[in-house]
């Protein structure tokens, strides 16, 4: 390739990066600006007397439907949620995995199969029985409802990411350790944990990634002090009394997309390996 | 061999919470929503069965075809737009780039974000009055227009904008693993055989890219018809119903218009659909890996 070339090749990757980051540039800047800036300067201009009234307006002072504490509580909430629904889940599908690959039964493959289905369906089709389950179960408005509904629909992908990590372990490992009388948690303690760090990356910064960010379960489930903050941001930006202050849309905007932003900043690589594998295979 | 007893059934019983998991709320749930789909049932689950007047509704209703228009449209540029751009962005990516590994963090980052925080960013930069329209005026073009966002046959448009520059680097990565896969020895022999660069992607590299092409499109397919939060966030399905989606129909429907029925039977109809979209594609990409 000549140098021609190669310079219209990195000018073609540059103006690609430049639009992957305008979006995140024009929230940043207009965060920071005051409204009187955002209605007579540039949508890509630099704030010129950058301020963080937004933010703290944001934080805790923005008005979500009734409420006017701002994105605060409703941060809180999706951590309440996020935290255990994702320890549950992995932890499950971690024995899941290793239960399915080196403790194999009739039946095994098949139940692996069947599982599988719930990586594919649109969720829509059982948000009505889930609702009135909630309801009956008492768990209807509540963090606990949230958790419960992201672990049961989390299983089949952590199951699936650690079957299809299990698989490449040796099966003569797991049998020697039998003969030596050890069983199957001792096993999986002693021999599958210690080579499990990269999987359990992988797949808490899915379970992470998908929790966080999820809207439908918690626009349907939540009640209004349970709500994630995604819920809690889409209402922010749709309650408008009187003037629409843009400037304290894109702070929230952050503020909710913080977490799995520095997720995939610390541990991009899992991050990416956890999207291939989950696409690849499911 | 010593196998402790509790061996035989331990692997059953940890197993079985997500077996019983999976029969009742995936299973189950979907026989449930099935059922009430051939029901009377409005505000509140009724058993009275209605044979196909749910449907009938459903197919009845303008909205509905409304919102599977947009979903056509929306879904098949989403699809090839991120394709393309991703497979382009994978092929320079594949030059032996300097800076590669940062270029490939910033294409991806995207994906980390809620749709809703990518719809609320872009319902602002697509704001007729303050957003990229006023820029193009300062720029000096006094006259142009770009009033998408709030123009009933463009608003869905806007979803695909949104929805590409989240996922194209989503299908760049997923491409670019697969060109690491191809065999380099081949490449090296049609080099050796006077084939140019070009020719060499069109004729044997993209061509042994198949299996990745089908998981692409699988996987955005799936996100284009479970597609919520992101039209929620950029357009709430407006402005009116013009934007809608079956999944805003099917929340809508069932949470707030008190029609559970219907909201069911559109229900089924984004399950049959996934269907109809996974099984070909699946069948065809066992049968490509298969064959290799």
């Amino acid at each position: 390739m000549n140098a021609a070339s190669r310079f219209f090749l990195y000018a073609v990757l540059a103006l690609a990066a430049l639009y992957a980051l305008a979006p995140l540039w024009v929230m940043l800047a207009t965060s920071f600006k005051s409204l009187d800036e955002i209605r007579e300067g540039s949508l890509i201009a630099a704030p010129q007397a950058p301020t963080i009234a937004a933010w703290s307006k944001a934080w805790s002072g923005a008005c979500t439907g009734v409420r006017c504490e701002g994105l605060k509580p409703f941060f809180i909430n999706s951590l309440l949620m996020t935290i255990p629904a994702v320890l549950i889940s992995t932890i499950i599908g971690a024995l899941n995995g290793y239960a399915l690959t080196h403790w194999k039964f009739r039946g095994s493959e098949l139940l692996f199969t069947a599982l599988l289905l719930g990586c594919f369906i649109p969720f829509q089709v059982v948000l009505l029985p889930m609702a009135r389950t909630l309801g009956a179960l008492g768990f209807v408005d509540s963090i606990f409802g949230l958790i419960f509904v992201h672990v049961v629909y989390g299983l089949a992908f952590t199951t699936l990411f650690f079957r299809n990590y299990y698989v490449g372990v040796p099966g003569e490992l797991i049998k020697a350790a039998r003969v030596d009388g050890a069983g199957f948690f001792t096993i999986f303690w002693r021999i599958l944990m210690p080579i499990s760090g990269p999987i359990f990356m992988v797949c808490v910064i899915w379970q992470f990634t998908q929790i966080w960010n999820d809207f439908l379960f918690g626009v349907v489930f939540a009640g209004s002090d349970s709500q994630p903050v995604t819920v809690a941001l889409n209402n922010l930006v749709r309650t408008s009394t009187g003037v629409k202050e843009y400037n304290v849309d894109m702070a929230a905007a952050i503020i909710a997309a913080l977490p799995t932003l520095l997720v995939y900043i610390v541990a991009g690589k899992y991050f990416v390996r956890g999207l291939t594998a989950g696409a690849v295979k499911g | 061999m010593t196998v402790h007893s509790a061996d035989r059934w331990v692997p059953k019983l940890v197993l079985s919470p997500t077996l019983l998991a999976s029969l009742i709320f995936v299973y189950g749930f979907i026989l449930i929503t099935v059922a009430l789909s051939f029901t009377e049932s409005r505000l509140l689950p009724n058993w009275e069965w209605a044979g196909v007047d749910r449907y009938a509704d459903l197919f009845d209703n303008d909205r509905f075809w409304v919102s599977a228009k947009n979903l056509a449209i929306f879904g098949s540029l989403f699809i090839v737009i991120s394709m393309a751009v991703g497979l382009f962005l994978a092929i320079l990516l594949d030059q032996k780039i300097r800076g590669e590994g940062f270029l490939r963090a910033i294409y991806l980052y995207p994906m980390a974000l809620s749709f809703i925080v990518t719809g609320t960013a872009w319902k602002w930069m697509l704001n007729p009055g303050l957003g990229l329209e006023r820029i193009v005026q300062q720029w000096g073009f006094t006259d142009f227009t770009f009033d998408w966002l709030v123009n009933p046959d463009k608003a869905i448009y806007t979803v695909v904008i949104a929805g590409v520059w989240q996922s194209a680097g989503f299908a760049m990565a997923l491409f670019l693993a697969g060109l690491r896969g191809v065999d380099s020895e081949i490449i090296k022999a049609a080099q050796v055989d006077g084939a140019n660069l070009p020719t060499i992607y069109r004729r044997i590299i993209i061509p042994s890219l198949r299996p990745v092409f089908f998981s692409v499109a699988l996987i955005l397919a799936h996100i284009a018809i479970k597609s919520f939060d992101l039209v929620m966030a950029l357009t709430g399905g407006g402005p009116g119903t013009a934007s809608d989606v079956p999944a805003i129909f099917m929340y809508q429907f069932s949470f707030s218009r008190g029609q559970l029925g219907v909201g069911a039977a559109s229900a089924v109809m984004m399950l049959m659909t996934i269907m109809a979209v996974m099984v070909p594609l699946m069948y065809a990409e066992a049968k490509s890996g298969s064959a290799r």
